[in-house]
């Protein structure tokens, strides 16, 4: 908390509020979310409906010890295939107090899932194609060893510095009695760079505040809210796996989905161990574009 | 390995060929398809279920539920014949190959609230197949 909210943030530059102006206007535009459980980092079962495109906004904000405040905000455009497999696509940028505001890369990921039933625990596979540049604060998962001394490190040294890489995850899902609980398994492979192979991971469990619908349409109801938390963070490479010079983070989530609107996210992350950030403060809108193929189509 | 592919082809397939026209019934299991809606006879469940499938379900089957495009319409005689355990396990599992998403996500309380309104838009039926 003590990092939260400082003095850094007055100092975010003009162009940083134009970039998260611009993100949030972009998402704005768009429209309804469905019922994904509120994790900002862990991956559950719930795919894309098909022929739905959902653009989501997903920001970070925070001032880590003896660094700049920063702000990142990530805009996703995911797109259901089929009923089986969802594909996105992301794009990342920050920007930084007393230093700059740069585009940090993009992504691309699709997830698939293999069994057409519904079980005690589901998998779904997902892979991962990136270009991020260093100076990339999105914090979307966290691999390897890793620590927050690296955000002392100027935009202008990190941007030079490239990382292509493929990520593979193995999500595991389950719904009990109107729960979620999901865990991800993560490895990650430079390709343009030799590095060993990263692992992180990521756990959640969410719940609706009530699972039973009401007769009347409204927005601050109970079932439209979720609540949970996740757990989060590097298990070190190939040659040092474990939690050793890893960044780990706890986090309570709440989410409101508005009916017929917009998915509205929160989640302060706190850092467990000295390489963590104190707190990330992450907040995020989706909306989901209802049946967009059908734009592509003539009309029946 | 070509008669490999081969085989997995033709599986997948006989998976699809499987799924069409309401087939998924047939892979239904007893004890499912005898579950009956805890809903079922509850006045308020089929206006609460109006406004979960309004927000879930209405982009596909149509705001009056009458189908869109290649979507199914749910006021047919598959719906009506079919028990409310059926459909239930249609929301839970999904019919994937079809296009037709799992709805596992979505709490059960409400799962049931949906099937007492498409209940309500066919001629109300028993909790057993006619």
């Amino acid at each position: 908390m003590v990092y939260a909210f400082s003095d850094g943030f007055k100092q975010l530059s003009a162009r940083a509020i134009f970039l998260s102006a611009a993100f949030v206007l972009t998402s704005w535009t768009a429209a309804p979310a469905q019922q994904d459980p509120p994790y900002f980092v862990t991956y559950s079962s719930v795919l894309e409906e098909p022929g739905n495109l959902e653009i989501e906004n997903q920001n970070i904000a925070a001032k880590p010890r003896n660094t700049n405040a920063f702000f990142a905000p990530t805009l996703e455009f995911e797109y259901g295939v089929t009923a089986w497999w969802t594909a996105e696509a992301y794009l990342q940028g920050q920007a930084t107090s007393n230093d700059s505001t740069v585009f940090t890369g993009y992504r691309f990921e699709s997830r698939f899932r293999p069994l057409p039933r519904e079980y005690w625990i589901n998998p779904v596979l997902y892979v991962e194609y990136e270009n991020v540049n260093n100076a990339d604060k999105s914090f979307l998962e966290i691999t390897g060893n890793t620590s927050t001394s690296i955000l002392e490190v100027p935009n202008a040294r990190l941007r030079k510095e490239l990382e292509r890489s493929i990520e593979g995850k193995l999500i595991l899902s389950s719904n009990v009695k109107g729960w979620n609980f999901s865990e991800n398994i993560i490895a990650e492979k430079a390709v343009n760079e030799s590095e060993p192979w990263e692992f992180g991971y990521a756990i959640a469990a969410s719940r609706p505040l009530r699972l039973k619908g009401t007769t009347r349409s409204c927005v601050l109801c109970l079932q439209n809210l979720s609540a949970g938390a996740e757990l989060f963070g590097g298990l070190g490479t190939r040659y040092s796996f474990g939690l050793k010079q890893t960044q780990q983070y706890a986090a309570p989530t709440i989410a409101l989905n508005t009916p017929h609107g917009m998915t509205f996210k929160f989640s302060p992350e706190f850092g467990l161990n000295d390489n963590s950030a104190g707190v990330l403060w992450r907040f995020g809108m989706t909306y989901e574009i209802q049946q967009f193929r059908d734009w592509f189509r003539r009309s029946k | 390995m070509k008669t490999g592919v081969l085989l997995l082809l033709i599986t997948a397939s006989a998976v699809c060929v499987a799924a069409a026209n309401g087939s998924w019934l047939k892979k239904v299991p007893k004890a499912d398809r005898e579950r009956v809606s805890p809903y079922s006879g509850v006045p308020d469940a089929a206006s609460a279920g109006r406004l979960i499938f309004s927000d879930n379900c209405a982009k596909c089957h149509g705001e009056d539920a009458e189908g869109k495009r290649n979507r199914p319409s749910l006021r047919s005689e598959r719906v009506r014949n079919a028990t409310d355990g059926e459909i239930a396990w249609l929301l839970k599992n999904g019919n994937m190959f079809k296009g037709m998403p799992n709805w596992s996500g979505l709490p059960e309380q409400q799962r049931w609230q949906v099937i007492a309104y498409i209940r309500s838009l066919n001629s109300p039926v028993s909790g057993v197949r006619p």
